[in-house]
């Protein structure tokens, strides 16, 4: 379960956010939709302990290591889809097996590009191959900044499929985007300035 | 254990994959050493007693060109950040890291040495001194080098910064070693200077990398 006390950031003089509190427990996912600059990503970064920045408290329980998406994908160019996959998992102290992570990439249909560095592939593949991670890493917390740039409907129906069985499974989901996302148990939290 | 030796292959992996990263800094310290005899002249007397600092500063050249890159791409592409948001802990990445940094720059430098000192007329004591000195000298080098470059990740202009907060924590090795090489050609006794070296390696092999970590995680916070 999360837990935000009275959290206050600011960013080149101009404050983002004053005071903001809110909770979010097991099997729920909140929306953090705002114009650009409202500080989404922020709060999406100090959440996942990346910024630190800012006053009050951020409260993760027992649940910290989350499972981190931003605007940088986290894929490096010169290394295959399966390569940056099994990274990922070394990093997060999974043992996988190269069979799990093939699969996690079928799930997001792109199956037959395991071998092909991200660096040649399109911006929309790249997400995608990103978004395989929440199909093979156990984190039961993620963290997603605009997870739904660049993906096809398609796509988005398969995240969203996701989504939902993480939720019901007892998982927690923040994510920031511009778009409604049709999620059962969903929260809203709208940032302004 | 396991994440250090992932590190390493996958950094390695990485460089075999762009070799220009590694392969330029280190041509371009060959070639301004293969400067000196054409522009000071074939004297075997005035090479000889320039050549350990020579060599010296080609290792520290090449440490400094290519330890700007260490952490860059990784913090461009968003990787760094799974590093330390991941549950191995980011201190064994780091050292994977800098292991696999040493292997591609120091270690070749090391390598290469001897060439460089029979280019200079160094004798055979000299030469073995060089090598024994730049294999304790240059993990050294890489070690406070990843300080630098950790401090220096989100800035702009960060090579040259880098060259400014770290050239001067290179003193104690440059000295030690450039006078190691010149009493080992002379004949000398240099056990003093080795020990001396590898003190100095064994206390960056503690503490800089928990340096490192420290400055990846301000330099992301930003």
């Amino acid at each position: 379960m999360l837990q935000v006390n009275n959290l206050s950031c600011e960013r080149a003089n101009r404050e983002l956010f004053r005071n903001l509190s809110f909770e979010v427990s097991r099997g729920v996912a909140l929306r953090i939709h705002g114009l650009n600059g409202s500080g989404k990503t922020t709060l999406l970064r100090i959440l996942a302990g990346l910024y630190q920045e800012f006053e009050g408290d951020v409260d993760w329980g027992e649940e910290h290591y989350p499972l981190y998406i931003g605007h940088r994908r986290g894929l490096k160019a010169l290394m295959s889809a399966r390569e940056n996959l099994f990274w990922s998992a070394a990093i997060n102290g999974q043992k996988t097996k190269l069979s799990e992570v093939d699969e996690a990439l079928r799930q997001v249909s792109m199956g037959g590009y395991v071998d092909i560095a991200c660096g040649s592939m399109s911006e929309g593949q790249c997400g995608r191959v990103s978004l395989a991670r929440l199909f093979l890493l156990h984190n039961p917390v993620w963290i997603l900044d605009e997870p739904f740039n660049a993906i096809d409907s398609t796509g988005v129906q398969c995240l969203v499929e996701r989504i939902n069985k993480h939720l019901s499974s007892g998982g927690i989901l923040v994510l920031s985007s511009h778009v409604e996302v049709p999620l059962t148990n969903l929260q809203e939290l709208e940032l302004r300035y | 254990m396991r994440i250090i030796l992932l590190t390493v292959k996958r950094d390695l992996l990485l460089y075999f994959r762009k070799p220009g990263d590694i392969f330029n800094p280190l041509a371009f310290s060959l070639l301004v050493i293969s400067l000196f005899p054409l522009g000071v002249g074939p004297s075997a007397d005035i090479l000889g007693e320039i050549s350990a600092g020579i060599i010296w500063v080609a290792a520290l050249l090449t440490t400094l060109f290519s330890i700007d890159l260490m952490f860059k791409e990784d913090y461009e592409d968003g990787t760094l950040e799974q590093m330390i948001l991941g549950r191995e802990p980011l201190l064994l990445v780091v050292y994977g890291k800098i292991i696999a940094q040493w292997l591609v720059g120091g270690l070749v430098i090391t390598l290469l040495s001897p060439l460089l000192g029979m280019m200079f007329y160094v004798n055979t004591d000299g030469i073995l001194a060089t090598v024994l000195a730049l294999m304790l000298a240059t993990p050294t080098m890489t070690l406070i080098g990843s300080i630098g470059a950790a401090l220096t990740l989100g800035l702009n202009k960060g090579g040259v910064l880098i060259a400014i907060l770290i050239l001067p924590l290179y003193l104690p090795v440059l000295i030690l070693g450039v006078a190691m090489i010149d009493t080992a050609t002379a004949g000398d006794n240099y056990a003093g200077h080795v020990l001396w070296l590898a003190a100095i390696l064994a206390i960056s092999i503690g503490f800089a990398p928990l340096a490192t970590e420290q400055g990846i995680r301000i330099s992301l916070s930003e």
